[in-house]
């Protein structure tokens, strides 16, 4: 659905984004991450025909971006970030609007104006001039304009930026249910909305992709994935001193609280010393409330690959 | 995957098609220009005082009628005097200031380019949305000739040529100016700045066309090519009645140029985005 190819892009005094290469295919759902500046907005104008490239390429559905732009343009649906609207305009009139602009008429217009003012749930507002609706209302109008035309692919730049929990709930789902009938490619700061809904993500740093893969792969690859937690009644025992001699582990912080010794237990990847932990404990005879391997997040992968 | 027209469409040339499709999209456009144009405020304060400015100017036109002995027809006392110059030039940054300044301060010209359009479209009916606008300001100036025409005397009227003539002229002359407020309006974010740089553009020409009235010392060559291309200069011929075609070929094709460069301006700030 979407082929980059050493796409390229420079401004006068920096480099946005630099040989970037990278496929989505159709029907995935893509979470295009990366710190602020890392060139994620740059590539998705680029991506949507906003801006052109320095050099290299990229298509849309077979369809060149720059060459074949109307095209290529005709099949995709884009949110951008800001998500600018006409605020004089009504909803149903804007959306109307924006339909036939990208080819539909008559009956099929009204019929796709209805479909997604009821799928993004904003047929209530129809009728209200878009300044005057809530942040979450606009940012639905959006959405519904961008797959007024039921491009193959959406593009959508931070979808939940400014909404609240609730109204980013909606929108996840709302997202997930899209991803059986169009591919997404979407850019986002929180992480567990990706967790969630990306089959695959990318990572961008620099204007480098850092990372591309499954969000469970992202995670098993990180070297904090080894962190262990034990709570356990020591008596006189320095838990600190015992659990070091176990092999495997790496350092040892402990802290005493109402009795109870909270130990963090970082040990080498793909190591998981919890068994003789506990045969150390049985052996001492601690008193042991909680043992347990924690798991990593996209976030600590996304720390470490984009950390310098 | 790319969807087709009605089975009618796929059967015609793929440039005739082309071609529909453009006409198609440009109508859209231009619709949403002009419901923007026309349901604004502004188009309405606009509307407002260029209508009591001419007014007025109709209405000094009548009194030096009366009030002395008439050598020359309503309309040329109408068409010439200091107002009716003054709300012309002031409707232009007015007009124009907010086509393409407003799209690139909401952003909403990333939606608006990312949508299968042409950038020539989009020029385009900006440019003839602020045209068409400008031509129905002039609609009731109409009404005041037909008024007199019924109470007036038929003399002061002149002939049915002498009260088009004028109206040619504008329409060449509006062309032009309203491509360099949409010139104006594509060079910055900002309306008000867009308004200022405009108004600048397009009573500076005037002004400096007027050269040959305002500086003595203006060389000769300059004052016959001033002379050739004035709007005052013009408007006089034009409403004694006198069609001079060398108005009608440099104010349309000047107005071209503008759009040509609005366009290059355009798609230069799109891209340098």
């Amino acid at each position: 659905m979407i082929r980059v190819e050493h796409l390229t892009k420079k401004y006068p005094a920096t480099t946005a984004i630099e040989d970037l290469n990278f496929e989505v295919a159709k029907g995935e759902i893509v979470g295009f991450l990366g710190p602020n500046g890392a060139g994620k907005t740059t590539t998705m104008r680029i991506l949507t025909g906003f801006i052109p490239a320095t050099s290299g390429s990229a298509f849309v559905a077979g369809y060149d971006i720059f060459r074949e732009s109307l095209k290529a343009r005709m099949q995709l649906g884009y949110l951008p970030e800001s998500v600018p609207l006409y605020g004089e305009m009504r909803v149903r009139e804007y959306l109307r609007y924006r339909g036939s602009l990208k080819g539909l008429a008559g009956k099929k217009l009204r019929q796709r104006v209805g479909a997604v003012q009821e799928l993004c749930s904003v047929k209530e507002v129809e009728k209200r001039p878009i300044s005057t609706l809530s942040k979450g209302y606009k940012q639905r109008v959006g959405l519904a304009e961008a797959m007024i035309h039921e491009p193959p692919l959406l593009v959508l730049d931070e979808p939940t930026i400014g909404l609240d929990p609730n109204q980013i709930r909606q929108v996840r789902e709302l997202i997930k249910s899209l991803g059986e009938r169009h591919t997404i490619l979407l850019s986002t700061h929180i992480l567990s909305e990706v967790e969630m809904t990306c089959s695959r993500v990318i990572i961008v740093n620099k204007g480098h992709i850092q990372a591309s893969d499954t969000p469970a792969n992202l995670i098993s690859q990180i070297r904090t994935s080894g962190n262990v937690s034990l709570e356990a009644k020591t008596g006189t025992d320095n838990p600190v001193e015992w659990l070091t001699k176990i092999h495997g582990v790496k350092e040892v912080t402990a802290q005493l609280e109402d009795g109870w010794q909270l130990c963090s237990i970082r040990v080498e990847a793909s190591s998981d010393p919890r068994e003789e932990i506990f045969a150390l404990a049985a052996e001492r005879r601690w008193i042991l409330r909680e043992l347990a391997r924690e798991r990593a997040t996209l976030e600590d992968a996304f720390v470490e690959i984009t950390h310098d | 995957m790319a969807r087709h027209g009605k089975s009618g469409a796929r059967n015609q040339k793929p440039e005739t098609r082309n071609q529909k499709l453009l006409v198609r999209r440009l109508i859209i456009l231009l619709r949403r220009e002009l419901s923007l144009l026309f349901f604004s405020p502004i188009a309405y304060v606009t509307l407002f005082f260029f209508l009591i400015l001419n007014g007025l100017s109709f209405w000094f036109a009548i009194v030096s009628l009366n009030h002395a002995p008439a050598e020359n027809t309503i309309g040329q006392v109408f068409f010439n005097t200091v107002l009716f110059w003054m709300a012309y030039l002031l409707v232009f940054p007015l007009i124009t200031m907010r086509s393409f300044a407003e799209e690139f301060k909401l952003g909403t010209i990333e939606t608006l380019m990312t949508a299968p359009v042409r950038d020539e479209e989009v020029v385009l009916s900006k440019f003839f949305a602020a045209f068409l606008f400008y031509l129905s300001l002039w609609l009731p100036s109409l009404l005041y000739f037909l008024v007199f025409s019924w109470l007036g005397n038929r003399g002061a009227l002149g002939s049915t040529g002498q009260i088009w003539a004028p109206y040619l002229l504008l329409f060449a002359t509006g062309a032009f100016n309203v491509a360099l407020g949409c010139l104006a309006s594509a060079l910055t974010s900002n309306q008000i700045v867009a308004a200022m740089i405009s108004f600048v553009l397009t009573t500076g020409f005037f002004f400096l066309t007027l050269a040959h009235y305002l500086a003595n010392r203006a060389s000769p060559l300059w004052r016959e090519i001033a002379a050739s291309i004035s709007q005052v200069d013009h408007m006089e011929s034009f409403s004694s009645g006198i069609i001079d075609s060398r108005a009608l070929v440099f104010y349309p094709s000047m107005a071209l140029l503008f759009i040509f460069i609005t366009f290059h301006v355009f798609q230069w700030r799109r891209w340098r985005a």
